[in-house]
């Protein structure tokens, strides 16, 4: 029974002594960002890598998702005679929910992983270590510019997922199912808001899941034990905690966003 | 040469998601109506505005003209005050038009509907509308319809 105690509290001592280190790892990553302006290079480098090879899979996606939505829309709306507004419920669902959350996840896949098997590997190597021994602050050349690349990257990828998942709904429904083009494109102005839904769910939700998903992904990376397996370990643990952080995240933010409080 | 490449993709990957924004903030949203706001201003006294809600469409003959900005409660005497704002395209509309808050379709949302009047001088900033039509709430309507079932029973005996 006591160790039953202890080995509870010893877990949740654990995990708070990571989530205390991941805070410290931010901060420093913060700090070193100002470093960038002095090398705008990698910066760019990082964009290529983390946003445009994200490029395929996320208008692939969005394509399949904005149809499937339409389809499932239009079956359960030909019922009421309500298939105007299909437009209405493609595009609300996609920029308040699917579009950044899904972004995230698949973002998490394709490139949070790839972040912290690089990060990992780096360490396991001893690259990072050889680095400072050189006196080049791994936090400056390394890190940051993987960190502020990816919150830039995310953020952008949603509105592109987004975009593309309408223009899926609108080929389903109004090309292929004959609902009338005017209607979806009307009654979608008529109840989408800038600030209110595209604002607050495409810009900000993303913003914040970018920030979840790249700051995951680098301490992952960091905190990877040198060898094969740490390194295997810490790419799961990315995807994982990124999804799940993701998320719960989504359900706080959409309370305080849309739900009456 | 490779760095080139690569900052050419980048912007193309920038624009793009430029792009998609912009498509998001035109086409889909409502931006389009947000800042061109000229329109003259006139008010409608309704007793009661049922389910309407500001940026409600306004129409005349199914056209839309305009749109409802506010909404308000007369402290005095208890009726809700409409705000309407029209284009200025639509400025002879005659001054005696009435206005009637209807639904669009059964579960539509309720919107402003205009009907011409006769007069010749027209509605300008600042007018307001003296013949209205409240919102239909479905409650009152059986409600009455109960009550005239039961006294229509009465003289058929």
């Amino acid at each position: 029974m006591m160790a039953w105690l202890a080995g509870m509290g010893g877990f949740v001592l654990d995990r708070l002594v990571r989530l205390g280190r991941a805070n410290l790892f931010l901060l420093r990553l913060l700090g070193a960002l100002r470093f960038l302006f002095q090398r705008p290079g990698l910066l760019i480098k990082q964009l290529y890598v983390v946003g445009v090879l994200s490029l395929p899979i996320i208008l692939v996606s969005g394509l399949f998702v904005g149809m499937v939505l339409g389809l499932q829309g239009y079956a359960n709306l030909v019922d009421f005679g309500a298939t105007s507004s299909l437009g209405t419920v493609v595009a609300l669902s996609l920029i308040r929910e699917l579009g950044p959350v899904l972004t995230a996840l698949l973002y998490a896949g394709r490139a949070g992983s790839a972040l912290t098997a690089e990060i990992g590997l780096m360490k396991a190597t001893e690259q990072l270590a050889s680095m400072q021994m050189m006196a080049v602050d791994p936090f400056q050349r390394v890190l940051a510019p993987r960190f502020l690349a990816g919150c830039i990257a995310v953020p952008i990828l949603t509105g592109i997922f987004t975009a593309v998942g309408i223009l899926g709904g609108y080929v389903v429904s109004v090309i292929q199912l004959g609902v009338d083009g005017g209607a979806f494109w009307a009654q979608m102005q008529a109840k989408v808001q800038l600030f209110a839904d595209v604002g607050n769910g495409v810009l900000i939700k993303s913003a914040v899941f970018g920030l979840l998903a790249n700051w995951v992904a680098l301490f992952e990376g960091y905190e990877a034990l040198p060898t094969s397996e740490g390194v295997s370990r810490a790419t799961t643990r990315t995807v994982v905690t990124t999804s799940l952080a993701v998320l719960g995240w989504d359900f706080l933010l959409t309370a305080l966003m849309f739900g009456d409080w | 040469m490779r760095q080139k490449n690569l900052e050419l993709m980048v912007g193309v990957f920038i624009a793009l998601g430029l792009a998609a924004f912009l498509l998001l903030a035109l086409k889909v949203s409502d931006l389009t109506s947000i800042g061109n706001d000229q329109g003259y201003r006139i008010t409608a006294r309704f007793e009661n505005v049922g389910g309407l809600k500001v940026r409600a469409p306004v129409t005349l003959g199914g056209v839309r003209i305009g749109r409802v900005i506010s909404i308000d409660l007369d402290r005095q005497s208890y009726e809700a005050v409409a705000t309407l704002s029209i284009d200025p395209r639509y400025d002879r509309l005659p001054a005696d038009s009435g206005a009637s808050i209807l639904t669009s379709g059964l579960l539509g949302e309720q919107y402003v509907s205009l009907e011409p009047g006769g007069m010749d001088s027209y509605l300008k900033n600042g007018s307001v509308i003296k013949l209205t039509q409240s919102a239909l709430v479905l409650e009152k309507l059986i409600g009455r319809m109960l009550t005239s079932a039961a006294s229509g029973d009465a003289p058929r005996k």
